[in-house]
């Protein structure tokens, strides 16, 4: 199916083309799904059709759920643990309404789910890529927009309405218009301490919030060739904070090695049918994109955001900038929107911002790799006393691997609160979304005016410069602390 | 989704321009985890008000709702379409409906209805004087129909094949799709053996 055809393709052409069901003239091509993730936000009202129509999910061995939006992690009880699965931990009605309800659909319509307590509970990114069922070349589909995120490993995903998320229940399939295509190469080697997180800020800041609009984005060049599979789930997972439909990197070696002897991940000869299908899966010397953006890696610091869209930051080296400087006209008025609810003064040194909340997790950095790196630069420090600093794991999994590697009694020795594990701060549908006036530098995935608790104030960093920041109690880097 | 052709029933007037759609249900109402039962919602900020036309008896069990130009603007909410359809309305008519309304109303099976303001004006002043007139939306020839007092009115309306065609057949983009069930099933044989499944 991949390179029999005579014109050169691009990565995303190939995935595309080989999960058309149907093609007509002046219709939207209809996409086969290969794996649809549910979690409680989004599916209820999905069900809810299926049965006003008497409709089944067609297949349910290629959809999986979770609980992970509204899930709490962790309260100061310390009974809560042996209580996890314990729904009365959630207070919020609407937020165990919703959470009950998938419970229920994925009984009625033979779903499996992974819920609370369990031991692949996660949020929903974090645990596909665990359990293997995140692969080269398949189509993910889930009701999130952050569903861009498996894209990291040559998959094509993306994130889809409440309604869509019935059509694929019940069809398995989509409607899809054939979106265009963008290469964004990053040339180059991210020097030592810079991370993907500032790569993913510095290009956002480059192309601005709505540069990706309408197009499939592959991120390609050295410098993502060289990332770990967290650093490219990271990239990826920020496609959409730039407008992308999705973001795909071409699956290697570092791809293969990482689902190798996972649960799901082919065995035995068909591991070695799937990797020789899945080395096909790159573009094709000659084939076109509709546009294309470069990087240069070496000239990436890390990186923060000052405003309230992730395409407003900055070098941490750098000060907040002035909008009077800023020559488009929407964007000067986006700035300065941004720094009246930022409370932030033109020209202010950006490492002298004070942060009263620091929270390093979300779908965006709440892996194993992620928390590893945090507690590197944690340790032997202790969080500042003006700060509070939240640690959530992105699933249960990656929670007890951290506890296996002692990360938990670094975070502990620090001052940080160790939690559970779920969308936390990252989404703040569940209990941790902050207070007015807090000022939190998470590495979480967006920060939008309010986005998560109504007043705060949040800076998109990575972890590393998250678990600096909360040793100083201002904006830092991990040199810093030297 | 329900078949639309041929519907008669009473209408009920909402005299107001822009009505977006956080008046037809405000955001209190999207924590629900249903599709159904939102016809409490409907126009709920409204009708607290007694005067409100939702309040008036006479105007009960009407299907038809005749409203002013730029109905359903605003948010793509879909409940705004659900509880139109819980509160037992298969169409409306204005002169202009917000685009994204529009579009999910099509889906759902309830009817928008585009006519210029002086037919609106003639369907408000009508059934005010009489609430039982009975008014009929013919989709198979894109008609209006009603008995004013000096005359039979029947005004045309304008709605692209495609969507009247899925109107009259009852086919949801989900029936739309399963129309090619065969091509999915196929497609379902051909796939790799090695692709995961869940489980």
């Amino acid at each position: 199916m991949v390179g029999d055809t005579a014109k050169p393709r691009t990565l995303a052409e190939k995935v595309w083309d080989a999960h058309v069901v149907r093609s007509a003239e002046g219709e939207p091509d209809l996409l086969f799904i290969d794996l649809h993730l549910l979690h409680e936000v989004t599916s209820p009202q999905a069900f809810d059709g299926l049965r006003m129509a008497g409709r089944r999910v067609r297949r349910t061995d290629l959809t999986l759920a979770t609980e992970d939006h509204n899930t709490p992690t962790g309260y100061a009880d310390p009974a809560f643990n042996s209580r996890r699965g314990d729904l009365l931990t959630i207070a919020d009605p609407t937020s165990r309404t919703q959470i009950e309800t998938l419970r229920r659909n994925c009984a009625e319509f033979g779903v499996k789910l992974h819920p609370l307590g369990d031991e692949q509970q996660g949020i929903v990114h974090v645990i596909g890529p665990q359990l293997g069922l995140t692969q080269p070349g398949l189509t993910i589909v889930c009701g999130d927009s952050h569903t861009s995120t498996h894209g990291a490993f040559g998959a094509l995903a993306f994130g889809i309405g409440t309604s869509e998320v019935e059509h694929v229940l019940a069809t398995q399939t989509l409607p899809q218009s054939r979106p265009k295509t963008m290469a964004v190469t990053v040339t180059g080697e991210l020097g030592p301490g810079v991370t993907a997180k500032d790569l993913v800020l510095a290009l956002i800041a480059q192309v601005g919030t709505g540069g990706g609009r309408g197009h499939i984005v592959e991120y390609r060049g050295e410098a993502i060739r060289k990332l770990s599979m967290e650093g490219r789930m990271t990239i990826c997972n920020m496609s959409i904070e730039w407008g992308a439909k999705a973001g795909m990197i071409a699956p290697d070696e570092t791809t293969f090695a990482y689902l190798k002897g996972r649960q799901h991940a082919p065995k035995g000869e068909a591991w070695d049918a799937a990797v020789e299908y899945w080395r096909g899966l790159t573009t094709d010397e000659g084939a076109t994109f509709d546009t294309e953006v470069v990087l240069d890696a070496s000239q990436i610091s890390p990186f923060v955001t000052w405003g309230t869209n992730p395409g407003q930051g900055a070098a941490l080296n750098g000060r907040v900038p002035n909008p009077e400087e800023i020559v488009d006209e929407g964007e000067r008025a986006a700035a300065e929107r941004a720094l009246e609810y930022m409370a932030l003064k033109p020209g202010t040194p950006l490492r002298e911002i004070e942060v009263d909340v620091v929270f390093v997790g979300s779908c965006t950095n709440g892996r194993l790799e992620d928390l590893r790196a945090a507690a590197e630069v944690l340790r032997g420090h202790h969080v500042a006393d003006s700060v509070r600093m939240l640690v959530v794991p992105g699933s249960a999994v990656v929670r007890e691997a951290a506890e296996q590697e002692g990360l938990d009694k670094v975070f502990k020795d620090a001052g940080a609160e160790w939690r559970f594990a779920g969308c936390s701060m990252g989404h703040a549908q569940n209990p941790d979304p902050h207070k007015p006036g807090e000022r939190p530098a998470p590495p979480p995935t967006r920060k939008c005016g309010g986005g998560r608790g109504r007043g705060g104030r949040t800076h998109l960093v990575s972890p590393t410069v998250a678990a600096a920041t909360a040793v100083l109690g201002h904006l830092a880097a991990p040199a810093d602390l030297n | 989704m329900e078949k639309f052709t041929v519907h008669t029933g009473t209408a009920i007037p909402l005299r107001r321009s822009n009505v977006d759609t956080d008046q037809i249900i405000p955001a209190v109402y999207l924590k629900r985890v249903t599709r159904t039962g939102f016809a409490d919602g409907l126009f709920s900020a409204w009708r607290e008000d007694p005067d409100f036309v939702f309040n008036n008896p006479v105007f009960a069990g009407a299907s038809i709702l005749v409203a002013g130009t730029e109905f359903g603007t605003g948010s793509s909410r879909e409940h705004a379409v659900w509880a139109l359809r819980d509160y037992g309305f298969r169409a409306v008519i204005a002169p202009r409906f917000g685009d994204i309304f529009r579009g999910n109303a099509l889906k759902e099976g309830l009817l928008p209805v585009e006519l210029e303001l002086k037919a609106v004006e003639a369907l408000w002043d009508l059934v005010e004087s009489d609430p039982t007139a009975q008014v009929t939306v013919d989709l198979t020839a894109r008609e209006v129909r009603a008995e004013l007092p000096a005359s039979t009115a029947a005004w045309t309306f304008a709605l692209d094949d495609f969507s009247r065609w899925r109107l009259l057949e009852g086919l949801d983009d989900i029936g739309l799709t399963l129309r090619n069930e065969g091509a999915i099933t196929a497609y379902e044989e051909r796939r790799l053996s090695f692709l995961p499944v869940v489980g």
